[in-house]
């Protein structure tokens, strides 16, 4: 008989896996109600340090090509296949589902970041434009990432509604911090572990497990972050006022479904700023 | 000011073996102790009032600092207005101690500084390296005092310290010294850069501290910001003991500043926590203490708003410099 060997689930900031600034742990109970584990509980001071190495990241990882940022995200599509009886096990025990519905999860998970990778170099393609103008100019629209994205992931899902959270962030440039859901935060630190080996250089994606009350409205007020998806929260109005007092880009609870194996470009899009350029034609 | 005689510290007539064996009777330093004391002071928490005083200390402490090869008039003048008003959204913010440029920069600092108590401080001697003949430093530090340095940060000899000749190295700080007289009959403030980065060892540092003190400068310096090791904190413990142990020695009081490197507030707290542990609160001043620095006020400033707002700070929300 060998002893079980226990993990220590922590927090993933800038690729790294430290626990809680504050030291603390909250339990986490398995469908049943029995004990599973005891997770960091992030603090905002976490929140803090997420956002600094959070906006380093951006700019490189926005000037990466899109064709690169698309083989990463396809890369984590990879890594997550690989992991797949380990998530499967991780959602059977956390939320009680079946095996085969446990499985469809994890389907709709990596088919959820191909379908994102796909989108890359596409969005400028469908949604970039070329403006007819009244004078002798080249007017073109293009996207641009926001910047650094704070997330709730819906609390009501163990994995697709985080991949469905983050992806559409990333995939344009954005950096994020996701928090992920309260009391069904185990498949987000496997994720981490899956991000970590994917190639996605160290803070583009940032996950916090914890209380979701408590970190809104220090990333809802923070100066330093450009948009806000409110999908997790419960007290979302409360955070669109704050988030209105900085200009935040927000994405309002319920906007849309994160269960599915394929996203949304507008979702992608509500977090990408139009740049327009005007230049001059020749005479 | 009291004046020591350097022969009664150093025991008889200043030689190169004089002062070769007084600096090598001083006691070694003890590495380990010396980092776990620095850690364990680096742990001190300071919250709300203390670390808003904190703050505010350590931006007037500062030397705020562009030393680049592509440094320019308008560079320079916009880092004075940036110093005239550090933070235009809070008029309560304090002003940093200084501007320090290159010796050349000094005429344009000086005019955009303007009638501001800011100094402005500038390094001579052919920083950062140091390898000019002696007539070539002295004219370097005549022409940044001329041109109204009131602050000169001048880079000793590593080479020439190094290889054991120490009568070489305190001479030419005695002559940049006296280069920094003006015509009134006032000096220009001297800081003696040790470079610490290049001197390989802690007993080293030691010993090119208390050279360095037996010139008599106002302040010692730890580097210039363009070697790969620059002021740590250990190194800044070790040079605030020796100041500490000159004053007890001798009744004058030398101030320190470390440079290069120290780019967050928390890290500058740290210092002030060590300063005030190591050589007691009368260093705990803008006379006493400076730290050399460009990034950090912004830093410092983002900590600020969120002490007065109660919300995190962006870059988008302090000058780009």
């Amino acid at each position: 008989m060998r002893l079980e060997v226990k993990k220590t689930y922590k927090l993933f900031i800038g690729g790294k896996f430290p626990r809680s600034e504050s030291g603390r742990v909250y339990i986490v109970n398995n469908h049943k109600g029995v004990f599973l584990a005891n997770v960091a509980k992030a603090s905002r001071k976490d929140v803090r340090d997420s956002v600094v190495v959070a906006r380093s990241a951006q700019s490189g990882w926005a000037g990466a090509t899109p064709y690169n940022r698309g083989q990463i995200l396809y890369r984590i599509a990879e890594m997550l296949e690989g992991r797949r009886e380990q998530f499967v096990a991780e959602i059977r025990e956390l939320t009680g589902q079946n095996e085969k519905q446990a499985n469809q999860e994890v389907d709709s998970a990596i088919d959820s970041w191909v379908w994102h990778a796909g989108w890359t170099d596409k969005i400028d393609a469908v949604a970039g434009n070329m403006n007819p103008v009244a004078g002798p100019f080249f007017n073109i629209s293009t996207n641009q990432p926001t910047g650094v994205v704070a997330a709730f992931a819906p609390q009501d899902s163990s994995l697709v509604g985080l991949v469905n959270t983050i992806a559409p962030a990333i995939v344009s440039g954005n950096s994020i911090i996701a928090i992920s859901s309260e009391t069904l935060p185990i498949c987000a630190v496997t994720l981490a572990e899956v991000l970590e080996t994917s190639d996605l250089p160290g803070g583009v994606v940032n996950i916090l497990t914890g209380n979701a009350s408590e970190l809104g409205s220090w990333l809802a007020s923070h100066l330093d972050v450009n948009a806000i998806d409110l999908e997790g929260t419960s007290n979302a109005a409360e955070l669109e006022m704050l988030a209105a007092e900085n200009l935040k880009r927000v994405i309002r609870k319920g906007s849309y479904s994160r269960t599915g194996a394929t996203g949304s470009l507008q979702h992608i899009l509500d977090l990408m700023e139009t740049k327009t350029v005007w230049h001059p034609k020749g005479h | 000011m009291p004046t020591i005689d350097p022969e009664a510290v150093v025991g008889s007539r200043i030689t190169n073996q004089s002062l070769s064996r007084w600096l090598h009777s001083l006691p070694g330093v003890d590495k380990v102790g010396l980092e776990a004391r620095t850690a364990s002071l680096g742990t001190r928490s300071i919250k709300t009032a203390s670390k808003a005083w904190a703050l505010d200390m350590a931006i007037q402490m500062m030397d705020l600092t562009t030393l680049e090869g592509a440094d320019t008039k308008e560079r320079v003048r916009s880092l004075c207005l940036k110093a005239i008003t550090p933070d235009p959204t809070d008029l309560t913010t304090p002003q940093p101690a200084a501007i320090c440029v290159y010796g050349d920069m000094v005429k344009h600092a000086k005019e955009a500084l303007g009638k501001n108590k800011i100094h402005v401080a500038a390094v001579a001697t052919a920083f950062p390296s140091g390898r000019a003949s002696l007539p070539v430093k002295i004219a370097d530090t005549k022409d940044a005092v001329n041109a109204g340095a009131d602050e000169i940060d001048m880079v000793i000899d590593r080479g020439a310290f190094l290889s054991g000749n120490y009568l070489e190295v305190y001479k030419q700080i005695l002559a940049v010294k006296a280069a920094c007289l003006r015509k009134d009959g006032t000096r220009a403030h001297l800081k003696v850069i040790l470079e610490t980065g290049e001197l390989e060892t802690y007993d080293n540092i030691r010993r090119a501290s208390y050279l360095a003190m037996l010139a008599g400068p106002d302040f010692i310096k730890t580097s210039t910001g363009k070697v790969s090791v620059n002021a740590t904190l250990p190194i800044t413990l070790l040079m605030l003991q020796a100041v500490k142990d000159w004053f007890d020695q001798t009744k004058i009081q030398i101030g320190v500043k470390p440079a290069g490197g120290i780019r967050t507030a928390k890290d500058a707290i740290k210092y002030l926590v060590v300063v005030k542990e190591t050589a007691g609160e009368e260093w705990l001043t803008p006379k006493y203490f400076r730290f050399g620095a460009s990034s950090l006020l912004n830093d410092v400033l983002m900590q600020r708003q969120k002490l007065t707002t109660g919300h995190y700070s962006g870059r988008d929300y302090v000058s780009v410099d």
